[in-house]
């Protein structure tokens, strides 16, 4: 099983402790793309938080297209913790995705600003 | 508690066009309760305008604070400290806060990021209805505490008109008739004879008439 090295992995004692801030400042922050995986539905151990963050994550997705910065750089997906192919799969989804996007647009005009290649 | 909604960021952000740096007032009065102007809403906006603005090769500072009310002086005068610098200022209040932001930092632009819509409360969570009409005068007593200068969509305080049908509204088949809830519940408590009881017009000079009124109590006053 493999996946990019690209990813970083942040751990969250629950997806439903995600907040709209963090996602945003992840962005902020440089990321080129975020997914928050979650537990499978119907096995949280809080019975909602996996539906809370796919809710949050749907929200912030559409902050995203509004302010024009694209809402799919960010998405949610359902995962248990024995799913270990999925994950690579997820991440094969997302990076290639990303790929297709290009950079993370805030990263280039700083990249700009600094004198670095565009 | 007073219901607002959050304007579209882009017309947010079109009234700071022109500011390298503001200061995002959140409030924690109705406005966090209805989840639109609370310390969470205010971040993300701040948020969504620096993404926005640095997208477009116009950075923006932005300052955020959440004060524990915005209509009321002692609170407003909190946030002294965080204006000396700024361009404008971005309220997350209800048009109260804004107003009273804009009389005290006389020499800032203020801008509204909420739209205030009404006086209610909530149903179930992320639902909120309009409940009361501000009057100035309440009925509630005579009508089974059911509002109907708000609730009927023609304000009418003697009955239904001919638009309530099946216990609907003309006006939508989403809206409930204020009179047949009246009926209804007058007639449960076994009090529809309150229903023929006859009163005065309404007077209407407690309400909107007369411009801006106010509320004054030298029981309460601080010398």
């Amino acid at each position: 099983m493999q996946y990019a090295p690209s990813v970083r992995i942040i751990e969250m004692p629950c997806s439903g402790t995600i907040d709209h801030r963090v996602l945003l400042q992840t962005f902020e922050d440089g990321a080129d793309g975020v997914f928050v995986a979650g537990c499978m539905e119907g096995d949280c151990h809080f019975l909602k938080g996996n539906f809370r963050a796919k809710k949050r994550v749907r929200q912030v997705k559409a902050i995203l297209d509004e302010i024009g910065f694209g809402g799919d750089r960010l998405d949610f997906f359902n995962l248990s913790a024995a799913q270990g192919q999925r994950f690579a799969e997820i991440v094969k989804t997302m990076t290639d995705r990303v790929m297709e996007l290009g950079p993370n647009p805030l990263k280039l005009k700083n990249a700009k600003k600094e004198g670095g290649a565009a | 508690m007073i219901i607002a909604q959050q304007k579209p960021v882009k017309d947010i952000a079109a009234m700071i066009s022109e500011c390298k740096k503001v200061l995002l007032v959140g409030c924690a009065g109705c406005v966090t309760v209805c989840l639109s102007g609370g310390e969470k809403e205010t971040e993300v906006l701040a948020s969504s305008l620096r993404i926005m603005r640095k997208m477009e090769d116009k950075p923006l500072e932005t300052v955020t604070y959440t004060a524990t009310r915005q209509c009321d002086p002692e609170y407003v005068a909190m946030i002294d400290n965080y204006t000396k610098d700024v361009d404008a200022i971005i309220s997350l209040a209800c048009g109260v806060g804004v107003q009273y932001l804009a009389e005290r930092f006389t020499d800032k632009w203020v801008v509204p990021a909420l739209d205030t819509k009404f006086i209610g409360g909530s149903t179930v969570h992320g639902n909120w209805e309009e409940k009361c009409g501000l009057c100035g005068e309440c009925i509630l007593h005579r009508t089974g505490g059911i509002c109907p200068i708000i609730r009927c969509s023609k304000s009418i305080l003697n009955g239904p008109c001919g638009g309530s049908q099946y216990g609907k509204c003309e006006v939508s088949k989403d809206v409930d008739c204020a009179w047949q809830l009246i009926y209804d519940r007058m007639k449960a408590l076994g009090k529809l004879d309150k229903l023929m009881e006859f009163h005065p017009p309404k007077d209407w000079s407690k309400s909107r008439d007369g411009g801006p009124r106010k509320a004054i109590r030298e029981d309460v006053m601080i010398d």
